[in-house]
């Protein structure tokens, strides 16, 4: 039914795009009869006037079949998992290119222009943005060497067989000359990120195959620029001097450098504009973008490597621009870029379908053949001797596995051909040719590689992506991991990798963190950072999840603070006026109220409504936290008091609300303290059980009280009590502490009444 | 010097066998040595303390310690000693060793298993075989102990979830009454399982042009 309705939509729409072709081709003379015609015509009720609107309807058309595709190919259950999408995609644009062929119309090709301006960017903004720092750094020097190194090789080996093979006898080609050879083979070795990405992202292979293939394709770009322009610069007079070749090493690293200068800079205005955004929310994705397209843009008008460029502004831009927006902008930023990115990517390969049939074409066998085979060799070739060189470097080596993936995931894409679209058909005779080669090549390399790279994987049993959720643990021992390291280098005297990264990290806290960061956050040390926004994640899964009875993570541990903290011995706990047995009683009527507080607690969280509480409410919390701190704090200093002890088991989350939150609680305090503490507990829904000092109530527990287990939970933001607390403080704030005198001098069935009210909806 | 050099090859090959260096990072890391003890015999805890590169480090007190710690010797029991020579230098080092690329599956377990008992006595102060809630707690307190504005009720909060997502994960259920002792080093291992340890926990050692030997 679905699939039905899906086709009926797309014939229309494809029908829609034919006679657009039309209208574009014939000529409009309607306006001008209007003028020459005096002759008084009805007022037209409707009419129908299409050319001001034509671009941004054809625009939104082309955009609207391409998500309408994206869609479909998740219909199809088994097909996407067969097929990478680009090639659906490209078979799209093949259909859709022959229908408007068929019709009669020229096809839209993919204008160069429109590409490296409008589809490219995005793409690349959502890479770098999203590029994790730690592997990519890491392996820096091996991502370098193959793209700088793998690439020249590739250019030349290819480029210099090809003029070969055009030399050799029976072969029509003398004509190609070794300059265009060069420069055919530079556009055709270059690795392309938007098909590398768009196949591994569905393969999930481990983080570091990734990342070095993903960065090859990144940094290579400063490569092809230059050699691009200098053998297009020479291929008209045909020879190429030394100074020439010096003067191309120069221009490699200004375009490199010059690129990666200019997005820091961009990056760094973002980071610092977004600093003083705390009241114009609205806009700060907005920033971000901007920013990082001029940066784009900019480096573009120097010819530096734009690619890098986006890359620097996205990387730099990413921790402070973080630590300075809400929330909500930050989800902004991260849906929009993989919005604009994925429709981009989809439009980037209907266009390439739709420009083989339109472009014009020169087969050749000889030539296209070699160009695919050559290739191929290349690509193996370097990586197989490049890995040879890495390794002796490297502490985890590269494996044959290893290198065989690195090698086949070299994809060429549409920013070669975009580059060849840009040749000038005058200087380059042969450009026809050029392009078929080079859309053979992209063919076999998107279909042949893509759909068999994921079952080679499979079969060669390649490590996958784990999905590990970053554990609290993990961070503290990376940390503690990275100071260890540190310091053995020291000790050794070795200025290695850890030296410098350490003192980069100590430069950027102490200066530029202080710039670039509002407020206090420029203080927070990255494990705090993490922590909070681990226990933000767990909220908001917490919350989503429908409230406390269903956790995300299945962990049926029940083991709570209290079963960490070291035993008492009995002597610690002076309890000047209550027996062991009166305790024990206490104790049992204590654990039997709160299991039934806490059924009744699970039974109303899931429909309780959340009133959203992150809201940009996180500073509030911290207030509120700090505030009932110092309440507590206030409280143990009461002498009279009486020892609860710890309730029953909770369900982890509402453990870790509690020790997360109760700084007094459960510390050392206790143990210190010769009379122990009496706690409030203001968020649960009863009033607190009416257990005065010395125990003159106590033997009376009155058990229709179910009491919330004594415990003052300060605000936790984390977990099944945050709505509660958020309801409670907001009713309560100035009535907590004469509550809490209240329930310990004077407690009446009034006080528990209306405690009642406010939290049970 | 000359003489005294070659007299320590034959030293050096021993330890060298032991230890897994080569004869060349031997004589590497002799230098440095003598360079951190000034040419004395024996190193000591003010040696390391007066490294200016150290001072910065937040955890340095405690790799000082591990320097001087006799379970990283091959001791069971803990002991500090005062001062140590170029043997029990070199084998704190070889802690760092990368692992060799082509090795079995089991030496690679072996590997990661010294180097995670390293990090665990690192932690593990009393040598009562757990990390404990208040050994923990001193860990994260020294990280975060470059930065003045850390209160004292955050660093609480971060072990207490620490230690309490160790339990969640190694032990499951636990009544009420049962007491978590602390980490124990099977717990250590298998929360510390996805990170490669025998990768990560190295240094190189081959470079020989950088290390500062002060010659």
């Amino acid at each position: 039914m679905e699939m039905k309705m899906f086709i009926v939509v797309l014939g229309l729409l494809v029908g829609s795009l034919m006679p657009i072709g039309g209208a574009a081709s014939s000529p409009d003379t309607r306006g001008e009869g209007n003028h020459s015609s005096y002759i008084k015509k009805p007022f037209p009720v409707l009419s129908f006037d299409y050319d001001h609107v034509r671009l941004p309807f054809e625009i939104s058309l082309w955009v609207l079949l391409a998500s309408l595709m994206k869609l479909g190919f998740h219909l199809i259950p088994r097909l996407s998992s067969i097929v990478p999408e680009s090639c659906l995609l490209i078979v799209v644009g093949l259909l859709v290119g022959g229908l408007i062929k068929v019709v009669g119309e020229v096809p839209p090709t993919l204008q160069s222009n429109i590409f490296f301006l409008y589809l490219l960017p995005p793409i690349i903004l959502d890479a770098g943005y999203f590029l994790p720092i730690r592997p990519f750094t890491e392996n820096l020097g091996t991502i370098l060497m193959f793209a700088v190194v793998g690439t020249l090789w590739n250019a030349f080996f290819v480029g210099s067989l090809l003029y070969g093979v055009c030399q050799l006898e029976g072969v029509d080609l003398k004509h190609v000359d070794l300059l265009s050879c060069l420069l055919f083979g530079t556009i055709i070795s270059a690795v392309d990120p938007v098909a590398v990405l768009a196949v591994f992202e569905e393969i999930h292979i481990n983080e570091l195959l990734h990342i070095l293939v993903f960065g090859e394709s990144l940094l290579n770009d400063a490569v092809t620029v230059v050699l691009y322009h200098l053998f297009e610069e020479y291929s008209s007079v045909g020879t190429i001097t030394v100074t020439d070749v010096f003067l191309g090493i120069v221009c490699f690293l200004v375009v490199s450098l010059g690129g990666i200068v200019v997005g820091a800079i961009y990056g760094i205005l973002a980071a610092f504009t977004s600093r003083f955004t705390s009241h114009t929310r609205v806009i700060e994705p907005l920033f971000v973008f901007v920013y990082s397209y001029m940066a784009y843009l900019s480096a573009e008008v120097f010819h530096l490597s734009g690619i890098m460029a986006l890359i620097a502004c996205g990387a730099v831009t990413r921790p402070y621009v973080e630590a300075n927006i809400s929330h909500k902008s930050h989800t902004t930023i991260k849906y929009f870029l993989k919005m604009w990115s994925s429709v981009s990517d989809t439009l980037i390969f209907i266009f390439l379908g739709v420009s083989t049939v339109a472009g014009p074409h020169r087969w050749n066998w000889t030539f296209v053949i070699m160009t695919v085979l050559l290739s191929l060799v290349a690509r193996v070739l370097g990586v197989i001797g490049l890995t040879f060189v890495i390794n002796k470097f490297r502490i985890v080596k590269l494996t044959c596995k290893d290198q065989f993936i690195v090698a086949y995931g070299g994809l060429r894409g549409a920013i070669a051909f975009s580059l060849v679209y840009l040749l000038d058909p005058v200087q380059f005779p042969m450009r026809n040719m050029f392009l078929t080669a080079i859309i053979t090549v992209i063919f076999f390399t998107v279909f042949v590689q893509g759909m068999t790279i994921r079952p080679l994987v499979d079969l060669l049993a390649v490590k996958k992506k784990q999905e590990t959720k970053r554990s609290i643990n993990e961070e503290i021992h990376t940390q503690f991991l990275d100071h260890l390291l540190t310091g053995i280098e020291d000790i050794c005297g070795h200025y290695g990798h850890h030296h410098w990264k350490d003192k980069l990290n100590r430069f950027n806290k102490k200066y530029i963190k202080k710039c670039l960061i509002a407020g206090e956050r420029s203080k927070e040390p990255q494990l705090i950072a993490f922590y909070h926004k681990m226990e933000m994640k767990q909220a908001i899964e917490l919350v989503e999840s429908g409230g406390g009875s269903k956790l995300p993570s299945a962990m049926p541990s029940t083991i709570s603070m209290q079963n960490i903290q070291p035993k008492k011995t009995p002597q610690d706990r002076a309890l000047p006026q209550l027996s062991k047995s009166r305790e024990e009683e206490i104790r049992k009527i204590l654990r039997t109220n709160l299991q039934r507080t806490r059924q009744r607690l699970r039974s109303y969280n899931r429909h309780t409504l959340v009133a959203d509480p992150f809201e940009d409410g996180w500073s509030d919390v911290l207030i509120k936290r700090k505030k009932i701190i110092e309440m507590e704090k206030k409280i143990s200093q009461m002498n009279n008091h009486l020892t609860v002890p710890a309730p029953p088991p909770d369900s982890p989350t509402v453990a870790r609300a509690r020790l997360s939150s109760d700084p007094q609680v459960w510390g050392t305090k206790a143990v210190t303290e010769s009379i122990p503490t009496i706690k409030v507990d203001l968020a649960s829904p009863q009033s607190p059980d009416p257990v005065n000092e010395f125990g003159s109530k106590a033997s009376q527990p009155k058990e229709s009280k179910e009491d919330g287990g004594l415990m003052m939970k300060a605000p936790c933001p984390a977990k099944e009590k945050k709505e509660k607390d958020k309801m409670a403080y907001e009713d309560d704030d100035d009535k907590e502490p004469q509550r809490l005198t209240r329930c310990l001098s004077d407690p009446g069935p009034a006080a528990e009444e209306d405690e009642d009210e406010p939290f049970l909806p | 010097m000359g003489a005294s050099q070659s007299g320590r090859v034959p030293e050096f090959q021993d330890l060298a066998d032991k230890t897994g260096f080569s004869i060349e990072q031997m004589k590497n890391l002799h230098n440095r040595f003598m360079y951190l003890t000034q040419d004395e015999d024996t190193l000591r805890r003010e040696h390391l303390e007066n490294m200016t590169d150290l001072a910065l480090n937040p955890i340095r007190r405690q790799i000082i310690e591990a320097f001087f710690d006799t379970r990283n010797m091959g001791e069971k029991e803990k002991g500090c000693l005062q001062e140590i020579g170029f043997e029990e230098f070199v084998t704190v080092l070889a802690f760092f060793k990368p692992p060799k690329p082509h090795i079995a599956e089991e030496e690679r377990k072996t590997i990661k298993k010294e180097k995670l008992r390293f990090l665990f006595n690192m932690h593990d102060t009393d040598n009562d075989g757990v990390i404990t809630l208040d050994e923990y707690k001193r860990v994260v307190e020294e990280l975060l102990s470059s930065t003045e504005t850390i209160g004292a009720e955050t660093a609480k909060a971060i072990s207490d979830a620490a230690m309490l997502e160790v339990a969640s994960e190694t032990v499951g259920r636990m009544g009420p009454d049962e007491f978590y002792e602390g980490i124990t080093f099977e717990q250590f291992m298998q929360i510390l399982k996805d990170i490669e340890i025998e990768t990560k926990m190295s240094v190189h050692f081959w470079n020989l042009e950088t290390m500062h030997c002060g010659k």
